[in-house]
């Protein structure tokens, strides 16, 4: 794999990851008959108070790709820095000292707290995991810190059953931040939450950012939360990162057809913009991470598989400024009228974006009130369509 | 089919109340809407809000010895709630038919399911065994279902969740019903397979000309599919109107908190979101006056505390576009302009 472009005070640096699963056949001497390969050669950085989203779809692999960074799955190969240290290969033992640094959000706040530990007890349990006695007391840091997440410090000997959804997500993540680590991995933190407290939540994270400096690496498979919240964002399919990138250059201009695809499914909370959408429809599952695809894993689904994706593995290159990309054919060239053709052979073509003048835009803006919004498509149509090799 | 003058289906102050040992608990309070055939109406809510209750009372699918429902909800001048099981039984599978979030709800996993979808023609129609599985057959593969003399051998756990959901609305469509409920049919599934779903359901809809009642909690959805739309909160209708009287024109505090709760894919909104403070309120507990006062930023605005003791009726604004709320016209306008012109104004 290609190097990832990452500053060297990274917090966390991942290498050529690869998590696989032996799948064993059944009977009395069970024999290897298979690998699941959960996560493929996966490459990233998050540096020192950056957000790194790791998005995708269900079997993807980024929530074993969260788990793995944290060992709390062994990686089969690659390597995995925290803070600068090598931890691939730590033992449980030299691995306590470290989980200071790194901690985790769990996606249901409902099984991820003890219900019959108090709050109390839950959120100072760090503290006393680590030999840490905070000045003033565990219980005076524990009510700081709930007060820090906007839970009432009263509530202190309560039990995690006697708070809603959104608070208990609170509780995890007082309990995550009770160590000031460096990096919190949270999976699916908001997804489980009403849209209301969803958005608190992610105020919440966003402020603690700013007061700790934390990293996070967000895994999620909501795209307009990871858009909201990251800095950066990995697309995952399949076990591998197909496309890393800046926020904002990955979601105005996504270079993989995999990448296009998903941002095209998501609808949008705006009935003229969502029904002047470009949308492209893949066909077919997931396949199979025990039997994945020669080649490119996604040419089983692409609408611009050509014969040279089933036969090269296509490596992650820099094709914007800090935009890399695994695409053999990535879509700098999609022009209007390009005839995009389906899996089944099923041909659709791509209808001309309507771009209009911001003078027009404003004033349907103020006519109708207020919300309509420019709806064009963005696609690059640039003249450099030859990548760097 | 229908007359001119009643539309399709007509729910009028339907309420369900559940008593339990907490005290009596009411998960619906007095809702009317109504729904013609080949539109969707979208109901949307958070957890709580009372919009799947209302869609199981609709269905006639809660248990009559735990709960009890009032009010009317006439499909095509027959009122549901007044039927007895046996009758609603009877209209249930053959002229309305439910679609859930979990697909395992529907399917029986010790069946294959060409026997399922048989066995749901054979309850409603009088055609033989053979017929009954070539329907089967054929809505598999109007699903799109790949390879479906194959598949309609299969039992549930050998499909894919994507594939158990095409399924289930297969069987919910074989008879085609005139009405269906679909509560939260995609939740559970991947953006990708998501938009499949959403396309599916759309174009059996228009074929069969039917009615779709949505039931969800995601905006985007709303957006792209629903013809009118019914926000709900603790039990109530708040606000309802056509699509663009909710995403454009909105009254109701609710409806703009929420628009502004939401993270957008298409545009980058200021780096903290504006979310609605506190919790949904326990519907063991509502507040006697407007349900949602106790996180309203706006209730000081109306006088003498009428929020907190007065409950608010839904009055038409004009054009069947509904508002639940004490705040005069002018008011609930200057605050949507507000919120509105900020969303708006972040996104650029």
């Amino acid at each position: 794999m290609t190097d990832i472009p990452a500053t060297d005070d990274a917090v966390l640096r991942v290498t050529d990851l690869r998590t696989h699963f032996p799948v064993r056949s059944r009977g009395v001497f069970p024999k290897t008959i298979g690998q699941v390969k959960a996560v493929d050669g996966v490459s990233l950085s998050v540096a020192p108070g950056e957000t790194l989203g790791l998005v995708g779809e269900s079997g993807c692999g980024k929530s074993t790709t969260g788990r793995t960074v944290l060992r709390l799955i062994a990686p089969t190969s690659g390597t995995i820095e925290l803070d600068g240290t090598d931890i691939t290969r730590m033992s449980a033992k030299q691995l306590v000292p470290l989980r200071r640094k790194a901690q985790m959000i769990f996606q249901d706040p409902y099984n991820a707290l003890n219900p019959r530990h108090t709050v109390g007890t839950i959120i100072g349990a760090p503290f006393e995991v680590q030999s840490v006695s905070p000045p003033g007391g565990v219980r005076a840091a524990v009510q700081d810190l709930m007060a820090r997440v906007g839970l009432n410090p009263e509530h202190y000997n309560r039990y995690p059953s006697e708070f809603s959804g959104g608070q208990r997500q609170r509780i995890g993540i007082a309990r995550a931040v009770a160590l000031r680590p460096k990096i919190i991995v949270c999976d699916e933190p908001v997804s489980a939450l009403d849209v209301s407290i969803q958005a608190q939540i992610m105020n919440l994270l966003k402020d603690l950012q700013d007061d700790f400096g934390v990293a996070y690496l967000f895994v999620a498979h909501d795209l307009s939360v990871v858009r909201q919240i990251s800095h950066r964002v990995a697309v995952m399919y399949l076990g591998h990162i197909v496309e890393l990138a800046p926020r904002d250059s990955l979601y105005s201009k996504p270079l993989h057809p995999y990448t296009h695809a998903l941002l095209s499914a998501v609808p949008l909370p705006d009935p003229r913009a969502q029904a002047n959408r470009e949308q492209i429809r893949l066909s077919g599952d997931l396949p199979s991470p025990i039997n994945p695809p020669s080649g490119c894993v996604f040419h089983t689904r692409c609408f611009r598989a050509e014969d040279r994706c089933k036969a090269e593995v296509p490596e992650l290159r820099e094709l914007l400024p800090g935009h890399t990309v695994a695409c053999h054919f990535p879509m700098f060239d999609l022009e209007v009228g390009t005839v995009i053709r389906g899996p089944q052979g099923e041909v659709s073509e791509l209808d001309a974006p309507e771009v209009r003048p911001p003078s027009e835009v404003i004033a349907d803006v103020v006519e109708s009130g207020g919300l309509a919004r420019a709806t064009g498509v963005d696609y690059v149509t640039g003249p450099d369509a030859t990548p760097p090799d | 089919m229908t007359s001119a003058s009643a539309p399709f289906l007509s729910v009028q102050d339907l309420s369900v109340t559940f008593p339990t040992e907490d005290g009596r608990v009411q998960a619906v309070d007095g809702v009317s809407f109504s729904v013609e055939r080949g539109k969707t109406l979208a109901v949307v809510g958070e957890s709580g809000s009372g919009k799947s209750v209302t869609a199981q009372a609709i269905m006639g699918l809660l248990d009559r010895r735990l709960s009890s429902v009032t009010g009317h909800a006439w499909l095509e001048g027959r009122d549901l709630v007044a039927m007895d099981d046996d009758e609603v039984r009877r209209e249930r599978g053959s002229r309305m038919a439910m679609i859930f979030q979990d697909p395992m709800s529907s399917l029986h996993p010790f069946y294959r399911i060409g026997a399922q979808l048989s066995e749901a023609v054979l309850v409603h129609q009088k055609v033989s065994k053979q017929a009954a599985r070539e329907q089967a057959l054929e809505m598999l593969n109007r699903v799109g279902i790949p390879d479906p003399r194959t598949r309609i051998d299969n039992y549930p756990h050998q499909l894919s969740g994507g594939m158990r959901q095409r399924v289930m609305i297969a069987m919910a469509l074989i008879n085609s019903p005139a009405l269906l409920i679909a509560d939260e049919p995609t939740t559970a599934l991947d953006v990708t397979v998501q938009a499949q779903i959403l396309e599916l359901i759309g174009n059996l809809q228009q074929e069969y000309d039917t009615a779709v009642i949505m039931i969800t909690h995601d905006l985007g959805i709303v957006a792209d599919i629903a013809d009118d739309v019914a926000v709900m909160y603790g039990g109530r209708i708040v606000e309802s109107g056509s699509v663009d009287d909710i995403f454009y024109r909105p009254q109701m505090p609710y409806t703009l908190g929420l628009l502004a709760s939401v993270p957008r894919l298409d545009q980058v909104r200021a780096e903290r979101l504006d979310p609605i403070p506190g919790n949904p309120p326990s519907p063991i507990s509502l507040p006697p006056g407007c349900v949602f006062q106790p996180r309203c930023a706006y209730s000081d605005r109306v006088a003498d505390h009428a929020c907190e003791g007065v409950r608010p009726e839904l009055v038409d604004i004009g054009g069947g576009h509904a508002v639940r709320c004490h705040l005069d016209g002018g008011q609930r306008l200057a605050i949507a302009t507000d919120v509105l012109d900020a969303l708006a104004g972040s996104g650029a």
